[in-house]
């Protein structure tokens, strides 16, 4: 039976739990009420409230407090309610958490999720996709898994991790995709991107529900026998530049995409990484689909305007195929 | 180094008679005065100081009254001004001078300064320069150690220009619904930087804080060591007890600028000349004499033996060397 990518999620968040005593859940509404998204429903019941401990409306003691715990042994696993609000707890990821190793060899093995992107008409402060204000921030890491395998690899992947890792879980995708998992316990290794379908015209390198519009546009090129590969990066930090710059190695054009707004976007990073290490083996521009510089708009039709889509990507695909 | 011997074991006085109380808690006030005297008016003016430097010079008996009262397994999150809560924890002078010097045996490799030391083997959380921001963290701390069914405390330390942070009240929060064993304790040193306590609440105490929480609180004169570390054990015992949270503020007042650059103009002169009347060393000796604690023989010996353990520390950390510029990138992740 498929499972969704919410339930690999939580599929992921329990085996762990199982696993290792030392890994509990905090966050808003969480325990009884399962979470605004329902990911940690009937966790209380199994594991008790010293494992998932509802907290008050305070991001910033929900983030202090789980590298707290992190330092003492324990694997917190925090939830943001929804990605947006995570600037309320920034001090604590980016000041505390990212620099304690560096600075006093302290590790904090902590995960935040976060639910981010849009399209789901949740308006300025439902729809957001921060995951760039702690992509440059090193000490970090940074996952933004696409397909329900790689959510649950993933997630279990960063609680086992000894490092802070931000989960950035597309909520357009929890219960939009789904797929069959192994029966078996696995992992998803942090740091290595994926190639979600192999082409040899040009490389898209994209992530999160950002891969499935690449995958619906590459389909629809295909008729038009041009042949697009899909890179996945999965982890956005550390960045995978070696399966970047080999796609694009062997595809001689990128195309760059993300549900993130442009300036200072992934997208930047990632052509300059292109251009410092592939430049001769491209045979055209490295070339941007991205969302506008704007905050994440409420409206259907403007958000549908403000949201990349196969469109977009297949009319700068062709021309770039032509280029 | 040689200052292990040297120094007072780290043991808690939780069970120790006021004599001994005195005795111990002169030497790491005197210890604490002494290193940093010799960082902000000897190392820092000789160039020799890398960056700023934050010194509690007047409010020893915060840090000194309550962290001896800490079990090794308790763990300490000191603010910028309790210095003493490291050296109690067995962090060495000579660790710290280093720190100051960026050398590579300062507590953080030459990868951080000043007073942002912390050590997990010693229990010692690491501040970082945001003001308050260990208080939600200390609260994580608390959690973990009741999830482990440890019957260990958090001693969490910080001024009264911290508590305008909403990471303290976030912290101080959640930390009294969840009935963690927390102590909190504020040296109300009365400016921060150069903002005086009436600029920064409404409210005439830190201490009128704790109520809106419902975590019981006490003022506690600052400058007195023994009664601080009366008030200190009154709440130990409250948090260890399974109580939940409980908050101690000291009054104090920072006898120096807010750091070594920092003339403090802004602090009129008499409360300079009421507040040196008041000196928590000064006052500690007086009350050592008249209860035949100690003779002035005693104490000048103290104040010898704590000088030249001090002069053994710089020479050390003179001699520690400035970190390899290949360690750059080292520590950021685990394995990177």
């Amino acid at each position: 039976m498929p499972t969704t990518y919410l339930e690999a999620i939580r599929e992921g968040l329990w085996e762990e739990m199982e696993r290792d005593a030392n890994v509990f859940l905090i966050g808003e509404d969480i325990a009884t009420y399962g979470g605004a998204f329902k990911v940690t429903a009937g966790f209380v019941e199994k594991f008790g409230e010293m494992r998932v401990v509802d907290t008050p409306i305070s991001e910033s003691a929900i983030v202090g407090a789980s590298i707290g715990a992190s330092l003492m042994g324990l694997r917190a696993v925090a939830e943001m309610q929804f990605s947006d609000f995570i600037t309320c707890g920034f001090d604590q990821i980016v000041n505390f958490a990212a620099k304690c190793r560096y600075r006093w060899n302290a590790p904090v093995p902590m995960v935040v999720r976060a639910p981010s992107g849009g399209g789901i008409h949740g308006g300025p402060f439902h729809s957001q996709n921060p995951e760039m204000w702690f992509v440059r921030t090193p000490g970090l890491k940074v996952v933004t898994p696409a397909t329900a395998y790689d959510a649950k690899g993933l997630i279990k992947s960063a609680i086992r991790d000894n490092d802070p890792v931000l989960f950035f879980e597309h909520k357009g995708l929890y219960r939009r995709i789904k797929e069959d998992l192994p029966p078996e316990p696995y992992t998803v290794p942090i740091g290595k991107a994926r190639i979600a379908r192999e082409g040899r015209d040009l490389s898209i390198i994209t992530y999160g529900a950002m891969v499935w519009v690449a995958l619906e546009a590459a389909g629809k090129l295909a008729e038009e026998a041009i042949e697009v590969e899909v890179v996945d990066l999965r982890t956005l930090l550390p960045l995978d530049r070696k399966t970047v710059c080999e796609s694009a190695k062997k595809t001689s054009k990128v195309l760059l995409l993300h549900e993130d707004t442009r300036t200072g976007g992934m997208a930047g990073e990632l052509a300059a990484t292109l251009t410092e290490t592939v430049w001769d083996d491209l045979d055209g521009p490295i070339v941007r689909v991205t969302a506008p510089d704007t905050p994440v708009p409420f409206s259907p039709p403007l958000e549908e305007a403000f949201l990349p889509n196969a469109e977009k990507v297949i009319e700068k695909a062709r021309w770039l195929f032509r280029y | 180094m040689s200052t292990a011997e040297l120094i007072v074991p780290p043991t808690r006085t939780q069970d120790a008679g006021p004599a001994e109380i005195a005795r111990k808690c002169l030497y790491y006030m005197c210890q604490m005065r002494e290193v940093e005297d010799r960082i902000e008016r000897k190392l820092y003016r000789q160039g020799k100081i890398v960056g700023g430097v934050y010194v509690g010079r007047g409010q020893e008996a915060v840090s000194v009254g309550t962290a001896v009262l800490a079990a090794p397994e308790d763990v300490l999150f000191p603010s910028h001004r309790d210095m003493a809560a490291l050296l109690i924890r067995g962090v060495t002078p000579g660790q710290v001078f280093a720190q100051y010097m960026g050398r590579v045996g300062g507590v953080t490799r030459g990868k951080d300064g000043n007073m942002h030391m912390g050590d997990l083997k010693l229990n010692i959380v690491s501040i970082i320069s945001a003001m308050a921001a260990s208080v939600p963290v200390a609260a994580g701390a608390a959690l973990a150690l009741r999830y482990q069914a440890k019957n260990h405390i958090v001693f969490c330390y910080f001024g009264d220009g911290a508590t305008s942070r909403g990471d303290w009240h976030e912290g101080l929060n959640f930390a009294a619904v969840q009935k963690l064993p927390v102590v909190y304790i504020c040296n109300n040193n009365q400016y921060a930087y150069s903002t005086p306590v009436a600029r920064q609440m409404s409210c005439a105490n830190v201490a009128d804080r704790g109520p809106a929480y419902g975590i019981p609180v006490e003022i506690v004169d600052g400058n007195d060591v023994l009664a601080v570390h009366e008030a200190g054990r009154r709440a130990v015992e409250h948090a260890r007890a399974g109580k939940g949270p409980y908050l101690l503020e000291c009054k104090t007042f920072r006898m120096t600028g807010h750091s070594a650059h920092d003339a403090a103009d802004y602090v009129p002169k008499h409360l300079w000349d009421e507040w040196a009347k008041l000196d928590p060393i000064t006052r500690l000796e007086a009350r050592m004499r008249d209860q035949g604690w100690a003779t002035e023989a005693e104490l000048d010996a103290l104040h010898a033996r704590i000088r030249g353990e001090v002069d053994e520390a710089v020479a050390w950390a003179e001699k520690s060397p400035y970190p390899d510029p290949a360690t750059l990138l080292e520590d950021v992740y685990e394995a990177w």
